[in-house]
């Protein structure tokens, strides 16, 4: 119930897009989102997106963590 | 980038729990409260990665496990007149009532189907204007917007037949009840898609008053780890904070539009948690405007209350005081093929969970 799943707009129709979730196509409401556009990344929860996901953010938290090897330092 | 691969890196894995492995001096036990993370968290086999004074416990994050009882006996109850049609998300339809489950309902004849989406049932609605449409609205704030735009269609269409019967639930409340049962506990690993609805900003009250930690966290294995380590850094400086590790979907101040929407359908009352027992401000009710749409009001009904499950330890369970193990029941009477309690129902609850990840310990 609580999962969401990453999917790219690929088509809009009033308040209904077409997502694509690794190529299957899925209908969601998109009420949620403002000024949705082909392309973006949303999460898609219960037949709706409840929110887009950032590329930037997410190369930011990829980096913080491979940053992170240099810096191991075991506490005694 | 696809946003799921990245972040299940063996590489990356490997760095977050050898920075773990640093932090030796005392045990860290977290809770996290929602299912998607329970499941998440074992499917992963992180308890077996993680040093062993990293201790992870499970809250009533899973909507499906802290239902009512007496929500699935309306349900069944609604289910046996002929002209209604029940529509429910699929994990509901095998959680035990009193005496039966809505799928031994539909096995008798009644007439429940599995939606995928709440639109999906106002989809019925308009197909079937003789049939009175139930739809069953349980989740969190991640599912709660989604049940308020179909009420709100229902409404600006003029549909008569379209109902709800609502056991939609918040979820800061029942941390803070975790907190006043005493559940020793260091940190809290967020939901991260109830987050990414609500902002991060509703769990201020709990790093202020209560002095515990919390980290909105995804879904994935470095996600987890990463939010692991962001809480344990907050223990060791005893800086209790609010952090966001899931930055690509979340933000403080969440979707507001989202947030709109669920404020204008609904409103907080007090609730009852299976498990938890009545918790206030956690439920989320249909307010005046799209009141008629509740489905109790237009067709009121009396079952008998009864939220006992003899022997199932689901309560305990959920509010982090106990593991499956600790229950007699578990992986012998109550198994996924005959589940006793929500906890085994569910694929997102802590029974199921262990029963499919770590039978066996």
């Amino acid at each position: 119930m609580c999962l969401s799943v990453p999917a790219q707009i690929i088509s809009l129709d009033g308040e209904i897009a077409e997502v694509s979730i690794g190529g299957t196509i899925f209908k969601a409401g998109i009420q949620m989102i403002e000024n949705p556009a082909i392309g973006e990344y949303v999460l898609l929860h219960a037949g709706f997106a409840i929110q887009r996901i950032s590329e930037d953010e997410a190369n930011i938290t990829l980096n913080i963590i491979h940053e992170m090897q240099s810096k191991i330092n075991h506490k005694k | 980038m696809r946003f799921v691969d990245e972040f299940r890196n063996k590489e990356l894995v490997y760095i977050l729990i050898e920075k773990l492995k640093g932090f030796s001096n005392r045990t860290y036990t977290y809770m996290e409260v929602c299912g998607g993370h329970t499941m998440a968290i074992h499917r992963f086999g992180l308890p077996s990665l993680l040093p062993k004074n990293f201790k992870l416990i499970s809250g009533p994050g899973c909507p499906v496990c802290v239902t009512s009882k007496s929500f699935i006996d309306k349900a069944i109850a609604y289910s046996q007149n002929h002209d209604f049609v029940i529509t429910t998300f699929g994990d509901l339809i095998r959680v035990p009532g009193t005496s039966s489950t809505l799928e031994m309902e539909k096995e008798k004849g009644a007439d429940v189907r599995i939606v995928f989406s709440s639109l999906d049932a106002l989809e019925i609605a308009k197909l079937e204007p003789k049939k009175t449409i139930v739809f069953l609205g349980i989740g969190f704030e991640t599912t709660a917007p989604g049940t308020a735009i179909a009420v709100q269609t229902a409404y600006r269409m003029k549909l008569s037949n379209f109902f709800l019967l609502s056991a939609h639930k918040v979820m800061p409340p029942a941390m803070e009840s975790i907190i006043n049962a005493k559940t020793q506990l260091d940190g809290f690993i967020c939901p991260g898609h109830v987050s990414t609805i609500t902002g991060s900003t509703i769990y201020d009250f709990i790093a202020k008053k209560y002095g515990i930690g919390c980290v909105v966290t995804g879904f994935e294995p470095t996600d987890l780890l990463q939010a692991i380590y962001m809480l344990t850094l907050q223990v060791e400086n005893s800086l209790p904070l609010v952090e966001i590790q899931y930055k690509r979907a979340v933000t403080e101040k969440g979707n507001s539009l989202a947030q709109k929407i669920l404020n204008e359908v609904f409103y907080l009352d007090d609730d009852w948690w299976r498990g938890l027992g009545i918790i206030p401000k956690s439920g989320l009710k249909l307010n005046q405007t799209y009141s008629k749409y509740d489905i109790e009001r237009k067709y009121p009904i009396k079952i008998s209350q009864s939220e006992n499950d003899d022997g199932c330890i689901c309560g305990d369970i959920l509010r982090g005081q106990l593991t499956p193990y600790d229950c007699r029941l578990f992986a012998s009477i109550c198994n996924p093929n005959n589940p006793i309690g929500a906890c085994m129902v569910s694929t997102e609850g802590a029974c199921q969970t262990y029963f499919r990840y770590k039978k066996n310990g």
